[in-house]
C-alpha cells in the first residue's frame, strides 16, 4: 500500500511539475520590450593597410570596372566556370562567391545581346578529394576558357597542376594559403593578399597607427590561430607583452582565467588570432571583467555571426581581413539580385569575373588569349586594385581594416 | 589560414613555447580559481549524477546524456525566447532581481522538463527495446554511443529545417539576463552573481538528490535495483519502472545544470555543446566513484577546481589535460574512485 501511494505521490508531483512549467511559461508570454534591444551593429570597413600598418587612400576619380561594358560586344558561346564548395557545411562562402560572379555575368548579358557568357558552377564541397574529380570536368569542357576558383586553399593545392597544365586561368578568390603561388603554376591567381600578409600588417597597425603599447596576443591553438599569432607577436616585438601571451583552445567558452591574466597586465589592447565562435565569449567575458582596451582580431573572427553573438560587447573591435568591403552601386545591386547582403568574398568574385568578361569582350575567347589577358591585366576593381606579379599574387597586397560599430 | 608551425615543420617548438609552469599564478590566484572552479564543479557534478545513476542501476555508462544536457539548454532558451518573449540580442536584459529569479526559474523547470523527457524517451526507444531482447553490455554501450551522435546531428541538420532560427552550425544569439557582475570579496577573491547562482542552486539540487535517493521509497528502490536487480524484482520493486524513473531523475538534473551552464557561457548553446562537458562529468563520476551518488557529487566539485588550477599553472590550453590526467593518476592509485563503492552497497 505505501508503495503505491508513494508512487501516486511521485506521479502526481511530477505532473504537476509539468502542468505548473508549462503554465508557469504560458502566463509569461507577453513580449519584454524593457531591457536589451537588438543591437544595429555592424561590421564596417575603415581604411586600407599595407604591411607596414599604413593607410593606404584608394586613388581619388578610379571608377572600378563594371562588367555592363560598352553594350556593342561581340562574342561566340563560351562560359566562364566556378569551382567551391556549394553543398555541405562551408557552403556558405562559396555561395557568396558564385553570386558575386553572377551579378557580374548578368550585368554583362542584360547590356550586351551580341556577347552571352554563361557561368557554369562546379561543386567541390571545399574538399579537395571532390575538387580533383571535378577538375577534369571542367578542363574537358570545351566552352570554358576561365576558372573562378577553386575556393579553399586545400582544394587549390590539389588542382592546381590540372589547370596549370591545360593551359586554364583559376583565379582563386579566396585561398589565402602562402605557399599556393610557391608552386610555380602559370595560371594561378589570387584576388587577395595571403595569410602571410594579414599577421605584418594589423601588428604594424596596432603598433605604427594607433600607437598601442602595450598587446596582449591570444591564439586559439589552431593552425590558423597559431600562425597568425606568431606573425603578429614577431611583428610586434617588444609591444606583444610576454606576461599575457595567452593559448586557449578552440571549442572553449569559458575564458576566466585569460581575463585575468589581461587584466593583470591592463594592454591597449588585445588580439586575438582565431574564429568568431570562440571571439565572442572572449570578448564579451573581457567587457564583463572590466577590460577597456580594443578587442582586435582577423578574417576568422570577421563575420556578422560575431557580432551576433557579443552584441554590445563587440562594439569598437577592430577586425582586419584580406577581403575587401562591398560598397555602393555593388552592394546595392548584389541585395536586388540575391535578396541578401554581400558576404565575404563577394566582392572578390565580382571583380574577376568582371575581368573576365572585359577580357572576353575584347576578343579574347580562347583559353591561352584569355591567359595572357589577366596575366597582364591592370585596373581597379571595387575590392582594390587587380595586377598580378608572375606568381599569380597581387602586385599591392593591402589588408582591410573594418571596426564593428 | 595556415600554421606558420606546422609548415615551417617547427610544430614542436611551438608546442613547448606554448606551456607554462607558473606556480606564481596559483598562488596569487588561488582563492579566485577556487572561486570559479567551484561554479564549473556544480555543474560537473549535477551532470554526473545522471552517469552514475545509470551506471547503477544498469551497469550502463549512457554517452548519451551529454546530448540529454544539451537538449536542455536548447529548451532553457527555446523557454526564454518563444514563451517568455525575449529577443536574443546577444545583451543582458536588466529586469530587477525578483523578475530574473522568475524567469529564470520557469525556464529551468522547461530545461528540466525537456531533459527529463528526453532522457526518458531515450530510455524508451533505444534501451529498454534491447533489454528486452537481453542484449549484451556492449550492444547497449554502441548504441549509447550512436544516439550521442544522433542527437547532436538532429539539432545540427533537422531541427532547424522544423523550428527556424534553432540548431544548425552556429551556437544560438545569447539571451542574458544576468549579467556577471561582482557581489562581494572573499579572501581578495570576487564571488560574481552568477556563480553563487551556479553553486547555490546546484547545492539544493544535490541535497534533494541526496535526500531522495537516501531517504525515500523510491530511493530505495534505486538502490535495490543497482545492489541485486533479481533480488529486487523477487521483493516486488517494478525494475522497469525504477529505471525509468532514474532516467528521468538523471535528466531533470541536466536540464538543471544546462540552464546553470547557460548563465556561465551564453555562446554555449550549440549542438556539440554538451559533448565535452558531457566527457568531463563522466570523468567526474569515475574519479568519484561511478555508481556512487555522493562520489559524483564530490567527483565533479574536485575535477572542477582542480582543473583550474592546473590552466593557471600550465596555461588555458592544458585545461582538459590536466583534468584528464588526475582522473588517471587517481584512478592509478583508487581503482574504483575516490569514494569507491557502488549505489547499492552505500549507505542502505
Amino acid at each position: 500500500m505505501r508503495g503505491r501511494v508513494a508512487r501516486k505521490a511521485f506521479a502526481i508531483g511530477s505532473a504537476s511539475l509539468v502542468v505548473l512549467g508549462i503554465a508557469g511559461c504560458q502566463q509569461q508570454s507577453e513580449p519584454s520590450e524593457d531591457g536589451a534591444a537588438p543591437t544595429d551593429l555592424k561590421i564596417v570597413e575603415q581604411v586600407q593597410i599595407d604591411e607596414n600598418g599604413t593607410e593606404v587612400k584608394p586613388p581619388e576619380g578610379v571608377t572600378p570596372l563594371n562588367p555592363a561594358g560598352d553594350g556593342k560586344a561581340q562574342c561566340p558561346p563560351v562560359s566562364i566556370a566556378m569551382a567551391g564548395a556549394l553543398n555541405g557545411p562551408d557552403a556558405a562562402l562559396g555561395i557568396n562567391i558564385k553570386n558575386g560572379i553572377q551579378l557580374a555575368v548578368d550585368q554583362h548579358n542584360d547590356n550586351n545581346p551580341g556577347c552571352q557568357v554563361q557561368l557554369k558552377t562546379f561543386d567541390t564541397e571545399g574538399d579537395p578529394q571532390k575538387a580533383t574529380q571535378v577538375a577534369p570536368q571542367i578542363i574537358n569542357d570545351a566552352f570554358t576558357i576561365g576558372l573562378i576558383g577553386p575556393a579553399f586553399s586545400g582544394e587549390t593545392n590539389a588542382t592546381g597542376d590540372v589547370f596549370n597544365q591545360a593551359g586554364l586561368v583559376a583565379a582563386t578568390a579566396s585561398a589565402t594559403n602562402v605557399t599556393l603561388s610557391e608552386k610555380g603554376w602559370k595560371t594561378f591567381f589570387r584576388g587577395l593578399a595571403n595569410d602571410g600578409v594579414q599577421g605584418p600588417s594589423v601588428a604594424n597597425y596596432l603598433k605604427n597607427t594607433l600607437n598601442h603599447k602595450k598587446v596582449c596576443v591570444v591564439d586559439d591553438s589552431t593552425d590558423y590561430g597559431l600562425g597568425l599569432a606568431q606573425a603578429v607577436r614577431e611583428t610586434l616585438g617588444p609591444v606583444a607583452d610576454s606576461a599575457c601571451n595567452i593559448s586557449v583552445k578552440k571549442g572553449d567558452k569559458d575564458f576566466s582565467a585569460a581575463v585575468t591574466q589581461i587584466k593583470g597586465a591592463s594592454p591597449d589592447s588585445v588580439f586575438f588570432a582565431g574564429y568568431y565562435a570562440e571571439a565572442a565569449p572572449l570578448v564579451q567575458q573581457l567587457k564583463d571583467g572590466g577590460f577597456e582596451g580594443t578587442f582586435v582580431s582577423a578574417d576568422g573572427t570577421k563575420d556578422p555571426e560575431f557580432v551576433k553573438q557579443a552584441g554590445e560587447a563587440s562594439a569598437g573591435a577592430v577586425l582586419a581581413c584580406p577581403c575587401g568591403p562591398a560598397t555602393g552601386a555593388f552592394a546595392e545591386e548584389y541585395k536586388k539580385a540575391f535578396n541578401q547582403e554581400p558576404g565575404t568574398y563577394s566582392v572578390e568574385g565580382y571583380d574577376l569575373g568582371a575581368i573576365m568578361l572585359k577580357g572576353i569582350d575584347s576578343g579574347k575567347i580562347t583559353r591561352p588569349d584569355l591567359l595572357e589577358f589577366v596575366r597582364t591585366y591592370d585596373g581597379q576593381g571595387v575590392g582594390r586594385k587587380y595586377q598580378w606579379t608572375p606568381t599569380g599574387e597581387l602586385t599591392t597586397t593591402l589588408i582591410w581594416i573594418y571596426k564593428v560599430q | 589560414m595556415i600554421s606558420q608551425c606546422v609548415d615551417h615543420g617547427a610544430q614542436y617548438a611551438c608546442l613547448a613555447a606554448n606551456i607554462n609552469f607558473n606556480l606564481d599564478g596559483l598562488r596569487n590566484g588561488f582563492w579566485q580559481l577556487t572561486i570559479d572552479g567551484l561554479s564549473w564543479g556544480a555543474i560537473y557534478a549535477l551532470v554526473a549524477v545522471g552517469y552514475t545513476l545509470v551506471f547503477g542501476v544498469l551497469r550502463l555508462i549512457n554517452f548519451a546524456h551529454s546530448e540529454i544536457f544539451m537538449l536542455g539548454m536548447f529548451g532553457a532558451y527555446f523557454c526564454l525566447d518563444v514563451i517568455l518573449g525575449f529577443t536574443p540580442s546577444g545583451n543582458d536584459y536588466e529586469k530587477g532581481v525578483a523578475l530574473t529569479v522568475l524567469y529564470l526559474g520557469i525556464a529551468m523547470l522547461f530545461a528540466m522538463l525537456v531533459s527529463g523527457s528526453a532522457a526518458v524517451g531515450l530510455e524508451f526507444i533505444a534501451y529498454r527495446p534491447l533489454r528486452k531482447r537481453g542484449a549484451r553490455s556492449l550492444t547497449f554501450l554502441i548504441t549509447a554511443i550512436g544516439m550521442s551522435f544522433v542527437l547532436q546531428e538532429f539539432v545540427h541538420f533537422v531541427l532547424p529545417k522544423l523550428l527556424p532560427g534553432y540548431g544548425g552550425s552556429n551556437a544560438q544569439q545569447p539571451i542574458i539576463l544576468m549579467q556577471p557582475k561582482t557581489q562581494f570579496t572573499i579572501f581578495g577573491a570576487t564571488v560574481s552573481n552568477v556563480t553563487l547562482v551556479i553553486v547555490a542552486s546546484a547545492l539544493v539540487f544535490a541535497l534533494l538528490t541526496d535526500m531522495a535517493i537516501n531517504r525515500t521509497k523510491f530511493g530505495r528502490g534505486i538502490r535495490a535495483v543497482a545492489q541485486d536487480p533479481t533480488t529486487a524484482t523477487l521483493m516486488g520493486v517494478s525494475r522497469e519502472r525504477i529505471i525509468m524513473t532514474t532516467f528521468l531523475l538523471g535528466g531533470l538534473l541536466a536540464g538543471a545544470a544546462a540552464l546553470l551552464y547557460t548563465l556561465k557561457v551564453p555562446q554555449g548553446i550549440i549542438y556539440s555543446g554538451g559533448f565535452l562537458l558531457g566527457i568531463k562529468a563522466f570523468s567526474a563520476a569515475v574519479l568519484g566513484g561511478i555508481g556512487n551518488l555522493r562520489g559524483a557529487l564530490l567527483g565533479g566539485l574536485l575535477l572542477g577546481i582542480m582543473e583550474n588550477y592546473g590552466q593557471a599553472v600550465f596555461g588555458t590550453q592544458w585545461r582538459d589535460v590536466v583534468a584528464f590526467v588526475l582522473l588517471v593518476l587517481v584512478l592509478l592509485i583508487r581503482p574504483t574512485g575516490i569514494l569507491g563503492e557502488s549505489l547499492g552497497k552505500a549507505r542502505a
